[in-house]
């Protein structure tokens, strides 16, 4: 890169920028306060038509302080973490506290939920790539699908490299820094018909380089992928089994995590208020989160409250056994801080896998979708309608491409209806998981 | 130039530059960093943003939040090629760094010179005012805490009622070596109401929202809060009663307004120039073409005043402007920034935008709308024997490459025999934007714009937009509901 990033030097430079702002916010007069700080850095190329189209160089930095006084609160953030910078947020922040009504749930989490145990987690592996280098691979990714026949042109391929620090401290006196990087190569190619054209991608993207699939693997796969969907047809209207991409039942986990997040049970905003310890999914399954697993896309020793992470189970056995819960959200609904301020941290499903062929035969007829469209998904019903576009199945086979349908249900009947999950887990993400068969879902095509 | 541009460069110069020892003077030098061998284009874009957001839950304003933004962007083109840098410091070491890094994407050619900076005398569509100042906090608390109750008082079944008071006073300046010289001040107001209704275990969702490019005084003015708080309920009450929707091709009518957002999925984006440039959307090489049945015109228009998606100027400094997209059904043209409009040999549109600094400038569109038409609303509803009436949506995608889009009803109603009945649950409509476009067989004569709260995302970067359209009958479009 032609930036030098010392992650060492910004980490220390951070960590003392937050030990500042605590200490200027204690000595104007706020009972307690919290700080959240981050330095990225990256190179992004893209390339299309085997020439480059842009080269991006991007720094950000922030710095977010909370401060409490009393029980009422007030946030301010800059995009500057220098020092004049930090007295005006922490100063922005107190003026606001003084407005803000009393909440007897604010305040940080307990001193004794602090993480103590701060192991590296080894989610830091820095690319030393020139411009020239990671142009070199967009090129050799991009070429390699266009070299496949059928397809028309590129819409380009990409290649962003990127490493930062983050920094959370608070007056309990807890302070934890993560140093992490993450890189990805995309390609998204075009194919056309005399039905029109046609466009789908694919990409690798991994916290390692060596993690990362090979770019001309890469190119070649968006390339299969975009010429098997030329001469896609409409399905037929009506009530079939579904079977979800990997990708999308990652995005199911997500609506059910969403769901039984803190934040939408005590606004009464989820479809699964009150629902703990009753069943949700067959028996089969369960559903827990990994936050201290080495090298993974999600993993860190504290949440955002400053508490220690840890394994939990929401789902066991197929029943609803854990919310996901902050500190602040555990307090509104009487409960405890689960650790997961900021979100669940690498989940994984357990369930017995099988393979995509058996899933398919097990459907019989109905459809098979690789991409969903648009936000129908409203998390206080579960009511679930969404555009898409996939393959239909008939006698547990691939038969043609389909698209322009919808698939509609309720996220509650679907996670009941779950009749299978595939053995092609999708790794690249932090929800890792294979496809998920629905036993029925109203489509509708022509 | 008149003394308002004079006066504007001046207030963004002071905000901007004089911070960290810069002048307008000194950015030719910043400019000619940018400007290495081989670059034909290059421009700096500053910007600084400050950000306030008031939040009321349980009757309570727990809380709120301020947030400051601001660097500079730097820019260099070479034919297609892009070289990108940006900083969060404003100062001349910076402009060195950033200005070199850009140029980098080129390393041989001819050395062009840097035009002479000319203040562009665009006509101001909004005020430049700071639209966080003019409200005390006290006002500012009383107008959520006015909402939460005129919602609880409108039906016992509200359990839930958050409300938000959001601003956000930009201001930006762009020096560009073509002699652009430009400044804006951009307010940018909303207020939003979200209530939750539950009644005989059955819970459901009622929101409605709006602002615009003015001081968040107007927005106590126009009495917003009783108003988005008496609509949340009536929204959320009538989802209480919605019954499943039907599925398959049917007849939709779309009510104004709002529901313009099908415009701005089926064939605004099609028609931003970087798609057509590349050839990748569905609309490429097809000016002079029918797109559209006869009666539909849709343009885009920066011009309008105080709008959400108005722009005095644009991101790269062209003076914002009203281009007809569809005239009558005839593909007329693209939106334009300056590098899509030069390779393609048209001219810019105002229509170059970007999130912040830190990202690239792109074709996007401001307010974009269908005009009216002649059809009486209520003529279009009777005209149709069975399908759906659509009046509020939650959002919306396209593919521009397939054309296919989706947008998600949040508000519908079933049509029998030419009278709305009962309400169905949110769904899913699903076309193809050329094909959609073909098959509006009704225009009503009720154009209305949308009350101020869209946000449009391309390749990860959000602005503010607006859409509208009048009362639309499409004769088929695919409803996603439940029910066969």
């Amino acid at each position: 890169m032609t930036q030098a990033f010392d992650a060492a030097a910004q980490q220390t430079l951070l960590e003392s920028r937050a030990r500042m702002a605590l200490e200027l916010a204690r000595r104007l007069g706020a009972d307690a306060c919290e700080i959240g700080a981050s330095v990225d850095q990256g190179v992004g190329v893209s390339v299309r038509e085997g020439e480059v189209e842009t080269v991006e160089l991007s720094r950000d930095q922030g710095i977010a302080v909370t401060v409490y006084v009393g029980q009422r609160k007030g946030s301010a953030s800059s995009s500057d973490a220098g020092e004049a910078s930090v007295r005006v947020v922490v100063e922005k922040a107190l003026a606001i506290a003084r407005h803000t009504g009393e909440d007897p749930a604010s305040g940080l989490a307990d001193a004794r939920l602090m993480a103590t145990e701060l192991p590296d987690l080894d989610v830091h592996h820095p690319w030393p790539l020139s411009i020239d280098e990671a142009t070199d691979l967009a090129l050799r990714c991009e070429s390699a699908g266009r070299g496949m026949a059928g397809i028309r042109s590129s819409d380009g391929a990409s290649l962003s490299s990127g490493e930062g620090v983050r920094v959370y401290a608070n007056s309990h006196g807890f302070l934890g820094s993560q140093c992490g990087s993450r890189h990805s190569l995309s390609c998204m190619l075009i194919a056309e018909d005399e039905n029109g054209m046609q466009r789908d991608y694919d990409y690798t993207s991994a916290r390692a380089p060596r993690d990362m699939a090979a770019a001309e693997t890469v190119g070649e796969s968006a390339a299969r992928r975009t010429l098997r969907r030329l001469g896609a047809r409409r399905p037929a209207t009506g009530r079939m089994p579904v079977l979800f991409d990997p990708t999308l039942a990652a995005g199911l986990v997500g609506h059910l995590m969403g769901a039984i997040a803190g934040g939408a049970l005590y606004r009464q905003a989820s479809f699964l208020c009150d629902r703990l310890n009753t069943p949700l999914f067959p028996e089969w399954f369960s559903l827990g989160e990994r936050p201290m697993e080495v090298g993974a896309m999600a993993s860190s020793p504290f949440d955002g409250d400053g508490v220690q992470t840890r394994d939990n189970v929401f789902v066991r056995d197929g029943r609803l056994a854990s919310y996901m819960l902050s500190a602040y959200s555990a307090r509104r609904l009487g409960l405890e801080t689960t650790g997961n301020a900021g979100g669940a941290r690498n989940l994984r499903l357990s369930a017995p896998l099988e393979s995509r062929e058996a899933l398919l035969a097990r459907m019989g007829r109905g459809v098979l979708v690789t991409e969903l469209m648009g936000q129908g998904v409203n998390g206080v019903t579960g009511d679930y309608s969404r555009g898409a576009a996939g393959f239909w199945v008939e006698d547990g086979e691939i038969r043609h491409p389909v698209e322009e349908f919808t698939i509609a249900g309720n996220l509650e009947t679907m996670f009941r209806g779950l009749v299978g999950v595939g053995d092609d887990t999708d790794t690249r993400g932090s929800i890792h998981t294979g496809s998920w068969l629905v036993d029925e879902m109203m489509v509708a095509g022509s | 130039m008149t003394s308002q541009t004079h006066a504007m460069l001046d207030e963004a110069s002071g905000l901007l530059l004089t911070p960290g020892g810069l002048d307008l003077a000194a950015l030719d030098d910043g400019l000619g960093h940018a400007m290495g061998p081989g670059i034909d284009y290059a421009d700096l874009y500053f910007q600084r943003s400050w950000h306030e957001g008031w939040v009321l839950e349980d009757g309570e304003v727990k809380e709120a939040s301020y947030n400051i933004d601001g660097g500079v962007g730097v820019r260099a083109l070479a034919g297609e090629k892009t070289g990108f840098a940006y900083s969060n410091q404003i100062t001349a070491d910076a402009l060195a760094e950033t200005g070199r890094t850009a140029a980098g994407i080129v390393r041989r050619g001819e050395r062009r010179v840097v035009a002479p900076g000319v203040a562009m005398a665009g006509q101001a569509r909004y005020a430049g005012v700071d639209p966080l100042t003019g409200l005390s906090a006290e006002d500012k608390i009383a107008m959520l805490k006015l909402a939460d109750r005129v919602a609880r008082a409108a039906d016992p079944s509200v359990a839930q009622v958050s409300a938000s008071l959001t601003g956000v006073h930009e201001v930006v300046l762009v020096r560009a070596s073509d002699g652009t010289l430009a400044a804006d001040i951009r307010p940018l107001v909303r207020f939003n109401v979200s209530v939750i209704a539950v009644r005989g275990g059955r819970r459901e969702r009622g929101s409605a929202g709006g602002g615009g490019r003015y001081a968040m005084a107007r927005l106590r003015d126009e009495n917003v809060a009783e108003r988005y708080a008496r609509e949340a309920v009536r929204q959320a009450l009538v989802n209480l009663e919605a019954v499943e929707a039907p599925a398959g091709q049917m007849p939709v009518v779309l009510g104004p307004g709002w529901p313009g957002i099908l415009l701005h999925e089926a064939v605004g984006h099609g028609l931003e120039g970087d798609f057509n440039r590349k050839g990748s959307s569905a609309f490429a090489g097809r000016i002079g073409q029918r797109v559209a049945s006869r009666g539909v015109t849709v343009v885009d228009d920066a011009t309008l005043a105080d709008r959400r998606g108005s722009l005095s100027v644009d991101d790269e400094g062209t003076p914002g402007q009203s281009t007809t997209l569809i005239e009558d059904g005839i593909l007329t043209g693209y939106m334009q920034d300056k590098l899509n409009a030069r390779l393609m040999g048209m001219a810019p549109t105002g229509n170059a935008r970007r999130e912040s600094f830190a990202h690239l400038p792109m074709p996007r569109m401001t307010n974009t709308y269908m005009r009216a038409g002649s059809d009486d609303p209520a003529d279009i509803l009777k005209s149709v024997k069975r399908g759906l009436y659509a009046v509020s949506f939650g959002g919306g995608q396209v593919d521009i490459t397939s054309g296919k889009f989706v947008f998600s009803a949040s508000e519908a109603y079933l049509i029998e025999d030419g009278r709305i009945t009962a309400p169905v649950k949110g769904a899913t409509l699903i076309g193809n934007g050329p094909e959609a476009m073909g098959r509006v067989s009704m225009i009503g004569h009720d154009m209305e714009l949308d009350t101020g709260i869209g946000v449009c995302g391309k390749e990860g970067q959000g602005v503010p937009v607006g859409v509208g359209q009048p009362t639309l009958k499409l004769d088929e479009l695919t409803v996603g509901g439940t029910q066969s």
